[in-house]
């Protein structure tokens, strides 16, 4: 275990614990709904305290995903969206807005960019950990790898349906953190079994001190708050892609109010996470 | 730079450096369960006995090997060909020899519903069929657009009393149908199986499927030795995903056949020729040929037969073409049509567009005199001998056959 080389992402979390911070970390697909927005939502991210941001880079066939993030990532695809675009908007959102970034995307775009270009491009943009749904470790080896050696994390999956055996040997190679799908499913359906997380979450502890990051259907300030009282982290998406509608202002001012009131449900629970 | 080459190469279920299991963590835990349960099966008698007999006695296998003489005649008597009559299975194509397989291991596995994805609606048919067979719930996954241009299918798949699920996102056809089954297989994934209709997906898939399709080239080799005194010297079949290729490849693979997969080359639209002209990488939960952009995105495939219509296919015919062992090419739209017309006033048989693929095929085979030289030196001194999979039957295809009646 001692083998592990922690990257940038395993070092912040490591400090937001120290300090006590359990942070709400917003996804967001890239450039969405349009760039100016997203820039804007970032903004209102870094105001309403998070000290990460995901940043979802766009698939044409994303199994993980439901209907929000599905039509997130068409629609950037369809203005024009591309990985390259995405690593340099995730540059942004560290210079320009102080946040630091993990980036999550299917596969497929980042083969066909290039592993070790886009390993590169991430260390040259700040990214501090990367997630791919589709990558199990089974097969991540050679990815993680090329990550860590620009200081980036290659962050780990847990579902509820990791058996014991399995979670044992993820959790030896895990850095960062480890995001705990909340329920089977996909992005943005169902809700977080509030009655199921508890068991779930003390399982996966006994395990391992990394910080344990919770996402999928995570919707309300009252879920999140619960959530917060167990884990290290909350992760929100498709709760706050559904609010960036109408026009840009609007949209701004519905995500700017939506993110405060998750950002508080979080900090102000009490709970017994380390 | 080579992107494989970030894979550990020698994880579960490879191909060449091609398959593996891309899948969400959700779904891993249930792969494996499959997989034990496919390997413990298929050394089991029972299991196989259980099989046999449905196989035989409820889709009434063995299926005929035809000898399609009009047919050799209008090509130029250059060959004999012989037609393996997977339309005669039940349900009309040889996608129910894979599902007898899989929900025998379902009711294994104790799962109380299946989901499958179809694009033809042949593979829906099929898995609704098992599933009235042995009394699981059953929903199917299809595109709006094949929901369209298959309605018999639809029709069929709510009388035998499956859900049929219209699929509205991406270019509503196949992959987009894919993708949803998968939605719903990682979220009910503690009471469903998802039977996947081709030698595609992540590992066991491509093999599971590939063993249950087998018996169709076991068939045929031995069918065809017995009537023509000898081995075939080509052997012919569509690939969409590449499960009926692969079923009767697997026959032959062995032997010193010429193995031809004829992929769908569309039209002016698109294609589907993923082989031809697509380039290594990840779709469904596989490693292999697809077609994608510059940026990775998946392009929408084309092609005129809803079951040939997707951008991936399985990753055993990456390799195989990869190492040479089968030789891929396609036919366009409008040689399928014509082909389907043909063989059904030549034959009276009506083959289904994606089989009319490989009918299609064979016609440009023997019309090619290069082609028919190197049959012939293949042969020696006797006429040349062809064999064709005729995976389905076109039924379905009346309303879709580009104006023919
Ligand atoms: C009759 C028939 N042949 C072929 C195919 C293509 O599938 P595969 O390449 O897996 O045989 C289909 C798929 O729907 C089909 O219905």
């Amino acid at each position: 275990m001692s083998a592990r080389r922690t990257g940038r992402l395993g070092r912040l979390t490591a400090s937001l614990r120290t300090a006590r911070v359990k942070p709400l970390v917003p996804f967001i697909t890239a450039g969405y709904p349009d760039e100016p927005t997203f820039d804007r939502v970032l903004a209102a991210i870094a105001a309403a305290g998070c000290p990460l941001v995901e940043i979802g880079i766009p698939f044409s066939d994303p199994v993980a995903d439901g209907p929000v993030i599905q039509a997130a990532s068409q629609k950037v695809l369809a203005r024009g969206m591309t990985l390259a675009r995405t690593l340099a908007l995730a540059a942004t959102a560290h210079r320009d807005h102080g946040l630091d970034v993990v980036m999550m995307g299917y596969l497929n775009p980042i083969l066909k960019f290039g592993p070790a270009r886009f390993a590169a491009t991430c260390g040259e943009s700040s990214v501090a950990g990367v997630i791919v749904p589709d990558l199990p470790p089974e097969e991540a080896a050679g990815l993680r790898e090329l990550l860590a050696a620009r200081d980036v994390d290659l962050v780990d999956l847990v579902a509820p349906t990791t058996d014991p055996a399995r979670l044992v040997r993820k959790v030896e190679q895990a850095t960062g953190f480890l995001y705990l799908v909340s329920t089977t499913g996909v992005t943005g359906s169902g809700t977080a079994a509030a009655d199921t997380l508890p068991d779930y979450l003390t399982r996966v502890r006994a395990t391992t001190d990394l910080p344990l990051y919770v996402g999928f259907g995570i919707a309300t300030p009252q879920q999140a708050g619960q959530v917060a009282a167990l884990a290290d982290g909350v992760i929100v998406g498709s709760a706050l892609l559904r609010t960036l509608t109408g026009d840009r202002d609007g949209a701004v001012a519905a995500a700017t109010e939506f993110l405060h009131e998750m950002a508080q449900a979080v900090t102000s629970a009490k709970g017994t996470s380390r | 730079m080579n992107t494989s080459s970030i894979f550990a190469g020698d994880g579960p279920g490879r191909f060449g450096p091609y398959g593996g299991q891309f899948v969400p963590e959700t779904l891993m835990p249930c792969l494996h369960e499959l997989t034990a349960t496919w390997e413990a099966a298929r050394r089991d008698p029972d299991f196989n006995t259980e099989l046999a007999a449905l196989l035989a006695d409820y889709s009434g296998r063995p299926t005929p090997l035809y000898r399609a003489r009009r047919f050799e005649r209008s090509c130029g008597d250059t060959a004999r060909i012989y037609l393996k009559r997977e339309d005669l299975n039940h349900t009309g194509a040889h996608k129910i020899n894979n599902c007898l397989g899989q929900i025998l291991l379902a009711q294994r596995m104790g799962k109380r519903r299946i989901v499958a994805e179809t694009g033809a609606g042949q593979h829906g048919v099929a898995t609704a069929t098992v599933c009235a067979l042995v009394g699981l719930e059953c929903t199917v996954y299809m595109g709006e657009v094949d929901m369209a241009r298959q309605a018999p299918n639809v029709r069929r798949m709510k009388l035998l009393g499956a859900t049929v699920e219209c699929v509205t996102s991406g270019a509503r056809t196949l992959k987009d149908a894919s993708s949803e089954a998968i939605r719903d297989w990682v979220t009910n994934v503690a009471t469903t199986h998802y039977i996947i209709g081709s030698v595609v997906g992540p590992h066991p898939y491509p093999a599971m499927v590939r063993d249950f399709q087998a018996v169709i080239g076991i068939e045929a080799r031995q069918q065809v030795l017995d009537r023509a005194g000898r081995l075939p010297d080509a052997v012919i079949a569509c690939v969409g995903g590449g499960s009926n290729a692969i079923g009767i490849f697997a026959g032959f693979i062995a032997d010193p056949v010429d193995l031809f997969g004829v992929e769908a080359g569309g039209s002016a639209a698109g294609h589907s020729a993923a082989l031809g002209l697509g380039e290594p990488g990840v779709l469904h939960g596989s490693f292999s040929y697809l077609l994608q952009d510059d940026d990775g995105q998946i392009i929408p495939a084309h092609s005129v037969a809803a079951g040939l219509d997707y951008p991936g296919v399985g990753p055993e015919h990456s390799h195989l073409k990869d190492t040479g062992r089968v030789q891929y090419g396609s036919v366009n739209d409008s040689e399928a049509l014509a082909a389907f017309s043909d063989l059904s006033r030549l034959e009276g048989i009506i083959p289904a567009l994606e089989s009319s693929h490989a009918i299609a095929w064979c016609r440009r085979l023997l019309d090619d005199p290069a082609a028919v030289a190197r049959l012939r030196e293949h042969a020696g001194d006797e006429q040349p001998v062809v064999v064709i999979n005729l995976s389905g039957r076109g039924d379905k295809d009346m309303d879709n056959n580009g104006g023919e009646s």
